[in-house]
């Protein structure tokens, strides 16, 4: 049994507080790049994508319980991101008049919440542009299931040139806070080891990839637009 | 050498304090850090002024009582060394060399340069110890077999003075290397086994209750650390955090 003191501490301490933000954020990761496979099929084969993205889109379990989850864990990683950047400004009363930051840090750790925000505020777009679209659809204005008209409406919306600018710019932003956040959850975890050098490859790579490839899928649909 | 100098002189803890120039001149190369600030101090005295106040001891790297942050960094920009062992070499004629206390909330300003790391102290109070009996029936250590590897990694840890550079240079002015440090020099051995549960909750609630930030894993500490003391110790402290948690 868990006593009541440490189940508190569990939670408040600083260490919970790294390790909520490392669960949550690869969650985040995990669900990216489940996101990414689902995308990719927009550019090889629409008729998939429109039957993955109804089956998303209408299944019980993705709607009533897996995306519930993944609000939650966008929530939690960004309440929790804010709590952790106001308590650690907090922690240095009277600031440096030269700090050299460069000297012993990247600049990617060092400016999460700058890329974290961006990320954040391009969710806001995401969501009113899909999430808010799919629930008039579907609960408003109770219109009937359509498993194919997916494709047509997502690859309409890379027509207009700012939006595409914005996606782009949101994924280069994504990839800096998960080159840093990425290998980082492992650390929070206690997770040092021998493996280490391969996970921050892996993390790497991943980190910088599969944005790459959101970036790729954006681009695709707004030239192709331009050229048919 | 000539250099100009900024401090910041504060009067004590209440009050605010302000950065001052103090252009100086005949430093050697191989003079150390506190050296140069000794030459300025009794030329502050001959002129009837107050000297500026700055901690050290031993001057010979092992105490941690140095500090100062210098131009942006903690120790100064050399790397593995601490304030004392720092030598004018490393500067150049003519340089502008910016002088501040370490700063955090829970290191505050005693006087110009001094700061307060008792809070550094508590945490190792709270649990930064084993319960030996000394009263005549004392174990030899050595009588306890230790893997060797285990032996290293206790002794790397130990090897943190408690300067509290870490603290320095984080931007979160977090704690966790120096207190990870000191769990993990006796979470690797088995003399630190019988209060491990208790030392490690103990140790970083003491931590979170004194002011420092939370850790995001920047990694400035490790490489500011005069010690070397590695992000692993971190890593490894958070292991113990979870599994006596659990234990409970
Ligand atoms: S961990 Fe390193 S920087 Fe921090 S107190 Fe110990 S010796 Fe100083
Ligand atoms: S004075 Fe002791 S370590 Fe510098």
């Amino acid at each position: 049994m868990l006593n009541k003191q440490l189940m508190s501490g569990l939670i408040k301490s600083s260490i919970a507080r790294k390790v909520i933000m490392a669960l949550s954020g690869l969650f985040l990761v995990f669900f990216l790049g489940q996101h990414f496979v689902i995308n990719v099929t927009s550019v090889i084969a629409p008729d998939t994508f429109n039957s993955w993205s109804h089956f998303m889109g209408y299944n019980p379990i993705v709607q009533y319980i897996l995306q519930p989850i993944l609000i939650a864990g966008v929530i939690v990683h960004f309440v929790m991101g804010i709590v952790l950047e106001l308590q650690n400004r907090g922690a240095r009363g009277v600031k440096y008049a030269k700090y050299k930051g460069s000297a012993n840090a990247s600049w990617l750790s060092r400016n999460m919440i700058i890329t974290g925000l961006v990320v954040l505020a391009f969710l806001g777009l995401h969501f009113y542009d899909f999430w808010i679209h799919e629930m008039t659809y579907k609960y408003i204005e109770s219109n009937p299931e359509d498993p194919t008209r997916y494709y047509a409406e997502t690859v309409h919306k890379f027509e207009p040139f700012w939006r595409t600018v914005i996606y782009v710019v949101s994924f280069v932003l994504l990839a800096l806070h998960l080159l840093h956040g990425f290998a980082s959850s492992f650390q929070s975890m206690g997770l040092n080891n021998k493996y280490t050098p391969a996970i921050k490859m892996f993390t790497k790579i991943y980190a910088i990839g599969i944005p790459l490839g959101f970036i790729f899928i954006a681009l695709y649909h707004h030239f192709n637009q331009l050229t048919h | 050498m000539k250099l100009n100098l900024k401090i910041w002189r504060q009067k004590d803890a209440k009050s605010n304090g302000q950065m001052v120039d103090y252009p100086i001149s005949g430093i050697e190369g191989d003079m150390s850090f506190l050296e140069m600030m000794d030459v300025l101090n009794e030329e502050l005295i001959t002129k009837g002024e107050d000297p500026v106040v700055f901690d050290h001891d031993c001057r010979e790297g092992i105490c941690g009582s140095c500090s100062l942050q210098i131009n942006g960094e903690p120790h100064g920009p050399d790397r593995l060394i601490t304030t004392c062992q720092l030598h004018m070499r490393k500067f150049n004629d003519g340089d502008t060399i910016v002088i501040e206390p370490f700063r955090a909330k829970a290191f505050p300003v005693i006087k110009d340069l001094m700061v307060d790391r008792s809070s550094f102290d508590r945490i190792q109070q709270a649990g930064g110890y084993i319960s030996v009996n000394t009263s005549g029936n004392t174990v030899d250590a050595n009588a306890i077999p230790i893997d060797k590897h285990d032996a290293d990694e206790a002794m790397d840890s130990a090897t943190c003075i408690g300067c509290g550079a870490c603290v320095a240079a984080c931007k979160n002015a977090s704690a966790m290397l120096f207190t990870s440090a000191k769990v993990s020099q006796y979470a690797l051995l088995p003399q630190g086994q019988v209060e491990a549960t208790d030392r490690v909750l103990n140790m970083v609630r003491q931590m979170d209750l004194e002011g420092f930030g939370n850790c995001t894993n920047t990694g400035a500490c490790e490489v500011e650390c005069p010690k070397g003391i590695s992000l692993e110790n971190i890593a490894r402290m958070n292991r113990e955090y979870f599994s006596a948690s659990l234990k409970g």
